[in-house]
């Protein structure tokens, strides 16, 4: 592979999966508000 | 019901609901990660840039596929039902734009079962390697028994058992309802998606000529950012692999507890989306770069995309590849995975509507908008020519259909409406990223405008040359005959009144959510 592919892989490796990583710590590392009681498929 | 009329903020809890966030972003990501992302992103990648691509890509993703997700989560949360339903609550002059969506998902949930059934056959093929030493002409000749473009009734049973076996199971999977089927099908089917995919790309990586593939797949071609085609693809893609603007994420907002974060959950689901297109480009070029070096030919000679890809070259590939049939099993069942999560979306649509509209139970939905669809599916893409209306339908409602009524209902939603201020407080209420002026922006402007722009690009494509080359009576009836058949049904059915117990208000704005609340951030 030449050098610039390897940059561009690796470059949207980092923006995609980085940010889905970053996006999944955001979701569980906040204080969530207590919910409400919920019937299920009546 | 009368509990209903009581008390409107338990609507959402009698439609059904998923017991968790963690389960509601799974099925979101099940819907949304679909054939496309396997066999459309990475060869729409290669052709506009190569590596170059990925920036237009994620220019797309935040200005365009982020916000309208957003946008279509805030519609079905905070208005809390089906899209009909939720447009009708915001302005009931919209209510028809909901149904279009509806219409657009039962037309494709018809066509798409297919591709699964196509896929699920694939997968036995795959263990001896059934379609010999010429995969094309088993695909057509053999399997689908395909002759010249028409319209016959002539069954194929190799076609119409994994066809009607793929509707009983989604049938099965709808009746259990909300949890237990969607949400309960996501949990097992998404884990087992991405380590059969996962296995698939490591074995691709270790084939021969696997860098040759990922050298195509990412090298920059720079001078592609300069063409307008190549940001139009962007878009397009992003548009299409999300699974937004046809109402399966309004859907399934409506079922999630009315304090979850959705600002961060949308984040978590649009970049899955894209991770796993990411991860589909690098397990395809790989395997495309051991083809072209068995072959002895360069990667853009074997590089497809489709059913091309799918059915043709992907089993050409299995027959040089060592362990093939391993591979083979890996990726099309990865295929009937990914598809059976998203056709679960497509029909939940519907059922949904039709549950909202006229009250009735969810066995008896399922079975009023499952055994209709099934039918119709079996009798047009079970026969020698369903590969060609299934190519003409897919092609005509996913531009002029999906795309059209995404234009149309940001439009509508942000200039007559009004709407976009009020559902931007409502996300901000428990949201982890806030939306502020930027995105009433994005989706009253800019969205809709580059979205346009694609629509006008496809149309004009349209009109210089038959699609396909297909006969100009297939294309009329098949093609154009859908995407006016879809309007037509959401004008209709948005004449049909609701149930009188049905309220047509926000729940929140009977019960406003967070008075009194602190913030949890």
């Amino acid at each position: 592979m030449s050098t610039a592919a390897i940059l561009m892989m690796l470059f949207a490796m980092a923006v995609l999966w980085g940010g889905l990583g970053l996006a999944i710590y955001n979701l569980t590392h906040r204080s969530s508000a207590p919910e409400e009681h919920y019937q299920r498929d009546l | 019901m009368s509990s209903q009329a009581e008390n409107p903020t338990d609507v959402g809890a009698h439609r059904g609901a998923f017991s968790s966030r963690r389960v509601f972003i799974l099925a979101a990501i099940g819907s949304a990660v679909g054939l496309g992302n396997v066999w459309r992103f990475p060869y729409v990648a290669y052709e506009n840039g190569g590596g170059a691509f990925i920036l237009p890509y994620i220019v797309a993703l935040i200005t365009a596929g982020l916000p309208f997700l957003l946008l279509d989560y805030a519609l079905g949360h905070r208005n809390r039902g089906s899209a009909p339903l939720s447009f009708a609550r915001t302005d009931r002059r919209t209510e028809g734009i909901g149904w279009w969506q509806v219409g657009i998902c039962f037309m494709i949930a018809v066509y798409y079962a297919a591709v699964i059934a196509w896929a699920l056959r694939y997968t036995v093929f795959s263990v001896d390697r059934s379609w010999g030493s010429d995969p094309e002409t088993f695909l057509f000749s053999s399997f689908l028994q395909a002759g010249d473009p028409g319209v016959t009734l002539s069954v194929v049973i190799g076609v119409l058992v994994p066809l009607a076996l793929v509707w009983i199971a989604v049938l099965v999977i709808m009746a259990l309802g909300v949890e237990k089927g969607i949400g309960a099908t996501a949990v097992v089917f998404i884990p087992l998606l991405i380590l059969a995919f996962g296995a698939l790309v490591i074995r691709a990586l270790f084939l021969p000529g696997a860098s040759a593939g990922l050298n195509a797949l990412f090298s920059p071609n720079w001078s592609a950012l300069t063409q307008t085609s190549v940001w139009a693809a962007a878009f397009g893609q992003i548009f299409f692999s999300l699974s937004v603007g046809f109402g399966i994420m309004i859907t399934y907002s409506s079922y999630v507890g009315r304090r979850t974060d959705m600002t961060g959950s949308a984040l978590v689901v649009g970049l899955s989306n894209s991770g796993f297109e990411l991860l589909a480009g690098i397990g395809v070029f790989a395997a495309l770069g051991f083809m072209a070096q068995a072959s002895g030919v360069a990667v853009g000679e074997v590089a497809s995309e489709g059913l091309g890809l799918a059915f043709v070259a992907f089993p050409t590939m299995i027959n040089e590849a060592p362990a093939g049939a391993v591979i083979g099993v890996l990726f099309f069942g990865s295929l009937v995975f990914a598809g059976l999560t998203s056709l679960v979306s497509v029909i939940e649509v519907v059922i949904s509507a039709v549950r909202d509209k006229f009250e009735l139970t969810r066995l008896a939905a399922t079975l009023a908008v499952g055994v209709p669809a099934a039918v119709i599916s079996l009798v047009f893409f079970s026969t020698t020519s369903g590969v060609y209306v299934l190519d003409i339908v897919d092609h005509f409602i996913n531009r002029f259909g999906i795309l059209a009524a995404a234009v149309v209902s940001m439009i509508v939603l942000a200039w007559v409406a009004r709407a976009i201020p009020g559902l931007a407080r409502h996300m901000n209420l428990y949201g982890s990223i806030p939306l502020g002026r930027w995105w009433i922006v994005l989706v009253s402007v800019i969205t809709p405008l580059l979205l346009a722009y694609v629509l006008v690009r496809e149309l004009i494509e349209d009109a210089r040359a038959p699609y396909e080359g297909y006969p100009a009576w297939m294309l009329t009836v098949f093609g154009w005959g859908s995407v006016v058949a879809v309007i037509v049904f959401g004008l209709l059915a948005s004449r049909v009144r609701w149930r009188e117990n049905t309220p047509l208000v926000a729940p929140d704005e009977l019960e406003p959510l967070g008075a009194g609340e602190e913030s949890p951030s």
